[in-house]
């Protein structure tokens, strides 16, 4: 009798354990967006990703259609080679362009694919051609001040004539 | 003049060298007994009633002090990272925070320390008051070996129930800062959980967070069974023993979670 209610009361608190795991991973971790759809690979070549990170979302027109699996530098081009995890539900075709993009001013950076009219579709190791850098901010804000300074000048050399 | 200086520093030379053997020493006894302990386990898987008995006594006995000191911190977070993150008007990030900091950081670290203050103290206590009085010699007596039937299972049972303990601590913590956030301060019910979502890795931030309890667990335990077992029997002994265990166990676990965070979370 001693023994069955030990059990019991250890059994509880083991139990108490799991659903706490279990709540921690599907409703404050990402366990619940883990899809086991089927996916397929395609590759892209980026001139500058930015802060791209592996995992970061792949969406078009606002939907989520893959995922980031890994992002190499190819040292003949230069390039930033980034491989794209899509589900296999969500077929493009092949002149689909893909763009880096931020949510918000600050915010994480993710892929925005725009799909073009092509009859083909990509197929599983298609490369994704057209394809847009990750806007920095750095380079942004020199051109919008050589600009400035720019028309600074000309003012001033209008004003001597 | 001359000669008591030297006599002064030939003494404290002396001591220096003596503490400093008697802890390799310690160190040297500590490692012997760990593996004494892991190498006589083996039987436990005959008589699993013995690991049950200490997961109820270190676990279930823990679970509420965990659970309500989890719900307090959870509290605090939610108030104090609003307040932060309120500056830089990203409350929304509140859920995040609260997560981040507690599958990491805080579930298993404070548990640990409250698990060598409620658990650890006893464990060295009883050990220590089962050789004053000379039960563990008896025990010998009878060819019954004490590592086995009283250590081993003891051990067992922290190795088990504090990664228990974490994760409990964890999700309460969270449900804390939910309570604060979203129905007190009034923080979008919607942001805080999709931003936690986005953010919380299952493999990397709460993997990771239970591996680093299991390794404290261990810490904890095998530190308050090692003091109890060198502890000298005598009242004052099983007192300084019990003392050092708080002590000792919480600087390991202050120590392994710098290690462990180094190894984890640095790219």
């Amino acid at each position: 009798m001693k023994k069955n209610s030990l059990d019991l009361w250890v059994g509880l608190f083991v139990a108490i354990g799991l659903v706490a795991l279990l709540f921690l991973a599907l409703k404050a971790g990402n366990m619940s967006a883990f899809s086991f759809q089927k996916t397929y690979n395609v590759s892209a070549r980026f001139d500058n990703i930015g802060g791209l990170k592996p995992r970061a979302t792949v969406n078009s027109a606002g939907v989520v259609v893959g995922r980031v699996s890994s992002i190499g530098f190819d040292d003949q081009s230069y390039q930033a080679t980034v491989t794209l995890n899509l589900e296999e539900r969500y077929q493009f075709p092949k002149d689909t362009s893909a763009k880096i993009l931020t949510s918000g001013l600050l915010g994480e950076q993710y892929i925005g694919l725009e799909a073009g009219g092509d009859a083909d579709m990509l197929v599983a190791g298609g490369k994704i051609t057209q394809t847009q850098s990750a806007i920095v901010l750095e380079n942004l804000i020199s051109q919008f001040l050589f600009n400035k300074a720019a028309d600074k000048g000309s003012d001033k050399d209008s004003a001597k004539k | 003049m001359k000669n008591s200086t030297l006599n002064f520093l030939k003494d404290r030379l002396n001591g220096l060298g003596r503490s400093v053997r008697e802890n390799i020493e310690a160190l040297g006894f500590a490692t012997r007994m760990f593996f004494a302990i892991l190498g006589r386990s083996v039987a436990l898987l005959k008589r699993p009633i013995l690991v049950t008995d200490q997961i109820y006594f270190l676990g279930n006995y823990s679970f509420v002090i965990i659970a309500v000191s989890g719900l307090f911190v959870g509290f605090v977070l939610g108030l104090q990272g609003y307040y932060t993150l309120n500056r830089y008007g990203s409350e929304q990030a509140l859920g995040l925070l609260v997560a981040l900091s507690l599958t990491r950081e805080l579930g298993p670290v404070v548990t640990a320390l409250l698990f060598a203050g409620r658990a650890g103290t006893s464990l060295t206590a009883e050990i220590g008051l089962m050789k004053a009085g000379e039960q563990l010699a008896a025990m010998e007596m009878m060819a019954v070996d004490p590592i086995a039937r009283v250590l081993a299972p003891r051990l067992w049972g922290g190795i088990i129930a504090m990664p228990i303990l974490a994760a409990i601590f964890s999700a309460v913590g969270v449900i804390g800062g939910y309570l604060v956030g979203v129905p007190l301060i009034g923080v979008d019910d919607g942001a805080f959980w999709s931003q936690m979502q986005n953010g919380v890795d299952v493999m990397k931030d709460i993997g990771n967070g239970v591996i680093k309890s299991c390794v404290f667990g261990i810490a904890v335990t095998f530190i308050a069974l090692y003091q109890g077992f060198q502890s000298k029997p005598t009242p004052e002994g099983v007192s300084l023993a019990t003392t050092r265990t708080v002590v000792i166990s919480s600087l390991a676990v202050l120590a392994l979670d710098f290690l462990l965070t180094a190894v984890m979370f640095s790219k």
